[in-house]
Order: structure tokens, then C-alpha cells, then sequence
């Protein structure tokens, strides 16, 4: 595997907001101590249940958070820090983002223009659009007017648009069937293959298994586990958080059986570790901050893992 | 397809003007106002025999159908009527007072439409900022204000301490026809078009900012901002475009206001336009006056309204295709 591309470091984010009666803005902390990194050529899939923040997770990196976002923790890109402010000319070019769906396309604007954006030209935007098999007449379309296919094809044109380095793609599949959503899939594998590195955040945990080499398991604003594939392949015994465990278990293919409780809400989450109020192995070593550990070849932030 | 949709619209505005006339006779016919009155005037020595037969020729005492329904037929071959007040056909007062006020309303609109579209696009884009209060905040004192008293209020400073502008009126007095100049008409336009300017541009602000914020906010400009476009890339290739053609509709859309705005304006400036033949017919009980006036506003604002509508369905592709297919 190549050099690390992306490396974020104890991230946190917070949104300062009005909450209940108060008059007092408070800061509501969404992302703790969020640690990753992604590597040429290698897909790292953010995995993790739905509204548990892993979009926050993209905008931070891609610098796209709103105005009361309080950030901390380090974001670096090939060794430097990466902002809009200090890195603006890696955007679009080096480091793409592929967004949820078509409403991130301006709906007035042609898709072909649009996939070009101000740093592309039109030949390569054709040459993609060949690559991708989109039709000579999609570049004249609107964005309303795509397939769910089409628009996923086109979406993933405009991130290769500068030859990217890194590719952040949040959400890619959601709203395409099976056959489709391997079809992207596969697009973003041979990416990878070419030496990119993508940073996926997905709900989906088998479409992650098929394609990722490594898998961030995400729970309640940070990322508990990172476990390579092959891991989660192996059986249960390989994986090294208790919520992993947890979460493999309750795959349809390895028993469907879920664990009591629910995630804990942003507003309140426990001051040690977050899964502890679950966990089955829960002991005084939870209450206190959980420091990312290497454990056989994987990270994991539990006291307990071997 | 096209053309269904034409003539679906000329069905509508047909039966608009039906509604709005049958509308206002039944007013007028039901008001004190009595024409005949109104015609021959409270100290007419005229004996109740001439009156009675006044009555009659006029068809005063028929049902108000049927009186709603000659002057139906009469409109249809172009009569409008004879206005009491000017002694005039009605078409040729309307024509003639309409030549005055559609300069007013055009420099008042174009005005509004593009300062306001302007001024709402910074507002939205600098959304917080102190420009933005003070804009949001002169906005909705302006919208609060009635035009009338806006009009005064610039006749005072403007016209009377200042004395930069003629108080009122469309040319100076005492001047022959002959020797009016452009620039006297032009000179006299002035605190008019700026009154009514004012009393329109507050909505076309404030819409125009709305909407920025929410294509601001909107997922297409997070994804724009990703892809390395600069703020000045990213107003000009989609808050602009997306921007645009919804302000545009709405300045169409809003010929109503800007004609009742008109009105307002003309009597406070003593503009000889239609706002002020509506005002003297209304005191003078100029029933057929009133009648036009009320079918030529009706078919001015519905004209308005069918520019705006059928300007969407031209620029944005989204309503383009669901027509065409």
C-alpha cells in the first residue's frame, strides 16, 4: 500500500446552537475524537447507521462545514494541513468529492458545463462521458432529466474531472438498486486500482465489504473500529470492538440479532467510552477517554480489545 | 400543446374581464351614485318629465342584467361610453391618461426591478452583515408605509424645503403645449417614479434576498465550493442563474401593486394620469369611466401575470419539458 494520503486526527466538531429554552447558545458536539487515514489506492469505508453523523465527517474534511461549526484536531493532506483557506487549489482538482445524489447538481445548469466545472475542459469532460458510457446527448441535459444511473455515472465523471489523488464520496449508493449500485461500486475499485485513494461513507456494510480495503466502523460521532476486510470476512473472533462485534453479528447472513439500546443522542453522550452503556464487558477502564489503540494490525478505542 | 395552452389562457382572461366588469357594474349600480345626477348635475332645473325621459333612454330602471348586458354588447363593437367628468369618449380618456401613467409605471418597474434585484442579491449574500439589517430594516419600514404617504413625505423635503423638484403635475404651469419640452416632462417625473420606485422595490429586496439565502444554503453550492469554485464563480454561475428568472416572474407578477401603487402616486404628485381619472370619476360618479378604468386594470394586471407564466414555462427547463411532453 502506498503513503497516507488523508490523516485526520482526533477530530472533533461541535455546532453552537440554541437548544430547548435556553437562551444561551450551547455547543452540541457531533464528531469526538474521530481518528482515520486513507492511502493511495486503497478505499477506507466509513461504515456506520444512519444520523449518526458521517456527513459531518466529509464536509469537515472537505471544508464545507457551516458557519457555527467549531472544529478541532488536526486534518493534513500529503503531510499539510488542508483548509479552503491555506490549501484552496486542491479542491476539484487533487481531492474530489462525489455528493449523496443529483440535488447537489444546479438544477439550471447543463450537465455537461456543470461536470466541467471552472477547473476542467470539454474534451475531457467528453472523454469521461465516453468512459462512463454516457450518451453523446447527456452533456445537453438537466440534472432532473437523468436516470438514477445515469446521474450517478455523471456525478462520479465530475469527480475524476482532474485526475484526483483522493476522492471523498459520501453516501454513493443510496437510491440504486443492487445491479447499479455494484456498477459504481466497480467504478470506484478501479479508481482505486489506479491509485487513488477514496474515503467512502456509506450505511451500506455489505456493498462496503465487497469493495473497501478496510472498513471504519462508525458509532455515535467517532470511529470505534478500523478493521481491514479481510477481518470482517474471517468472523467475529477477528474483529476487535465489542460494538463491531455487535454489528457483525446482527448481519442478516450471521444471525440477525440485535443488541439492546440505541445509539446515544449528540446532546447526551457519556463521558467515557460511547458504546459502554451496551457493552457486555463494560468495567471501570470505560469511564475515562478512550485512546485509539493498535491492536493486532487494526485501531480500535476500547480498553478492552485483544 | 402550445397553442392549447394559448388558448387556455385567452378562455381564462376572457372570462376574468366578464367577472371583473359584472363585478364592478354591480357596485356602481348599487351605489348611491346616481347617473343621472351625476350627468345633469344637483341644480338642474330640468322637469321631471325630461329627467323620466333621460331614464328611459338611458334604460336607468331596467334589471341590472340587462343593463350589464348593453353595455356588454357595446364594449364588443367599441363603445365604451361617454365619461361625464371630460366630457370625452371613455376610450380616448383612458388612452390618453394611460399615454401618461405607463411611462410612470415602466421607469418605476424597470427601476425597482433591477436597484431591488441588485440590492437583494448583496443583502443575501452578505445575510447578517450590518449592509443587510439596515437594508432588511429601511425594507420593511418602506413596505409598512402607505404610498400615499411616501409621496408626501418626498414632496415635503424634495419639492417644498428643498425646492429641487416642481411640486406636482406632468408639465410646468402656465407653459403652452407647444413649448414643453421633453426635459420638463422628464423633470416632473422625477419624485413620482422615485415614490413609486420605493414603494415597490422593498418586496423585490427582500424576495431577492430570500431567495439567496436558500440557494446559498442549498446542496448545489456545497457541492460547487467542493469542486474549487471561488464565491465570485459561484454567484455568478449559480446564485445569479437561479436567482434570476423566479425575480423576473415576480416583477411581472406584480403589476397589480404597481398599479394601485400608480394610483396613489398620481393623486399625491397631481399626475394627470389614470390613477388620477379614477380618483375624479370615483367623486364624480363618472359611472362608464369607472367601468373602463376597471376593465383596462384588470386586463393590464392579468397581462402581467401571463408574461410571468408563460416566462417560466420558457426559461426553466424543468416546467419547459413537463409541457412539452
Amino acid at each position: 500500500m502506498g503513503k497516507t494520503l488523508l490523516n485526520v486526527e482526533d477530530l472533533v466538531v461541535a455546532f453552537s446552537m440554541y437548544r430547548g429554552d435556553s437562551l444561551k447558545k450551547e455547543n452540541l458536539e457531533v464528531i469526538h475524537s474521530l481518528s482515520l487515514d486513507v492511502k493511495e489506492g486503497e478505499i477506507l469505508a466509513v461504515v456506520g447507521s444512519s444520523g449518526s453523523g458521517k456527513s459531518i465527517l466529509a464536509s469537515a474534511v472537505l471544508d464545507l462545514l457551516p458557519k457555527n461549526a467549531v472544529v478541532s484536531g488536526k486534518i493534513t493532506y500529503d503531510g499539510k494541513p488542508l483548509s479552503m483557506k491555506t490549501t484552496p487549489d486542491l479542491y476539484g482538482k487533487e481531492i474530489s468529492f462525489i455528493p449523496q445524489s443529483v440535488d447537489y447538481l444546479d438544477p439550471l445548469m447543463k450537465v455537461g458545463k456543470q461536470v466541467q466545472g471552472v477547473k476542467g475542459s470539454k474534451a475531457r469532460q467528453e472523454e469521461l462521458f465516453e468512459k462512463y458510457r454516457l450518451g453523446k446527448d447527456t452533456e445537453k441535459k438537466y440534472p432532473f432529466q437523468l436516470s438514477g444511473g445515469m446521474a450517478r455515472r455523471v456525478l462520479i465523471s465530475g469527480a475524476v474531472m482532474g485526475n484526483p489523488k483522493l476522492i471523498i464520496a459520501d453516501e454513493p449508493t443510496p437510491g440504486l438498486d443492487l445491479e447499479l449500485a455494484m456498477e459504481t461500486l466497480k467504478h470506484f475499485r478501479t479508481l482505486a486500482d489506479q491509485g487513488t485513494g477514496i474515503l467512502m461513507i456509506t450505511h451500506d456494510i455489505d456493498l462496503a465489504l465487497n469493495v473497501a480495503d478496510r472498513i471504519a466502523v462508525f458509532y455515535a460521532g467517532t470511529i470505534v473500529e478500523i478493521a481491514s476486510t479481510q477481518d470482517f470476512l474471517s468472523g467475529r473472533d477477528a474483529l476487535r470492538h465489542p460494538y463491531t462485534k455487535a454489528l457483525y453479528d446482527a448481519l442478516p447472513q450471521n444471525g440477525f440479532k440485535p443488541i439492546p439500546g440505541a445509539q446515544p443522542y449528540a446532546g447526551s453522550l457519556p463521558s467515557g467510552c460511547l458504546f459502554a452503556d451496551r457493552c457486555p464487558y463494560r468495567d471501570d477502564a470505560c469511564a475515562g477517554a478512550q485512546p485509539e489503540r493498535e491492536v493486532r494490525g487494526g485501531k480500535v478505542r476500547c480498553a478492552h480489545a485483544t | 400543446m402550445r397553442t392549447r395552452n394559448i388558448l387556455y389562457e385567452l378562455i381564462r382572461m376572457l372570462l376574468l374581464l366578464i367577472l371583473v366588469s359584472f363585478l364592478a357594474f354591480v357596485l356602481i349600480a348599487k351605489s348611491p351614485i346616481d347617473p343621472l345626477v351625476s350627468y345633469i348635475g344637483t341644480n338642474s332645473t330640468l322637469s321631471p318629465e325630461a329627467k323620466q325621459e333621460i331614464v328611459e333612454h338611458w334604460g336607468l330602471n331596467e334589471p341590472v342584467f340587462t343593463r350589464f348586458f348593453k353595455w356588454l354588447v357595446n364594449i364588443l363593437h367599441g363603445d365604451m361610453g361617454t365619461s361625464i367628468t371630460y366630457k370625452k369618449a371613455v376610450s380616448s380618456v383612458i388612452i390618453e391618461r394611460f399615454s401618461y401613467s405607463i411611462v410612470l409605471m415602466l421607469l418605476a418597474w424597470i427601476l425597482s426591478g433591477i436597484l431591488g434585484f441588485v440590492i437583494g442579491v448583496i443583502c443575501g449574500i452578505k445575510q447578517g452583515g450590518i449592509y443587510d439589517r439596515i437594508t432588511k430594516l429601511f425594507c420593511l419600514m418602506v413596505k409598512s408605509a402607505p404610498t400615499f404617504w411616501l409621496g408626501l413625505m418626498f414632496l415635503v423635503i424634495f419639492a417644498v424645503s428643498l425646492g429641487w423638484f416642481p411640486i406636482g403635475m406632468a408639465v410646468p404651469m402656465g407653459k403652452l403645449k407647444s413649448e414643453v419640452t421633453v426635459w420638463d416632462r422628464l423633470y416632473h417625473l422625477v419624485l413620482p417614479v422615485i415614490t413609486l420606485t420605493v414603494a415597490n422595490i422593498s418586496e423585490v429586496v427582500l424576495y431577492t434576498r430570500q431567495r439567496v439565502v436558500e440557494i446559498i444554503g442549498s446542496d448545489y453550492i456545497l457541492y460547487a465550493r467542493a469542486r474549487g469554485e471561488n464565491q465570485g464563480q459561484i454567484i455568478r454561475r449559480h446564485v445569479l442563474r437561479n436567482v434570476m428568472l423566479p425575480a423576473i416572474t415576480l416583477q411581472f407578477a406584480s403589476f397589480s401593486e404597481l398599479f394601485g401603487g400608480m394610483a396613489l402616486a398620481e393623486n399625491v404628485f397631481a399626475y394627470p394620469g389614470i390613477g388620477t381619472a379614477t380618483t375624479a370619476a370615483a367623486l364624480s360618479g363618472d359611472a362608464p369611466l369607472l367601468m373602463g378604468i376597471a376593465l383596462i386594470s384588470a386586463l393590464f394586471v392579468f397581462t402581467g401575470n401571463l408574461i410571468a407564466n408563460i416566462l417560466y414555462g420558457i426559461c426553466d427547463p424543468r416546467i419547459r419539458e413537463k409541457e412539452e411532453s
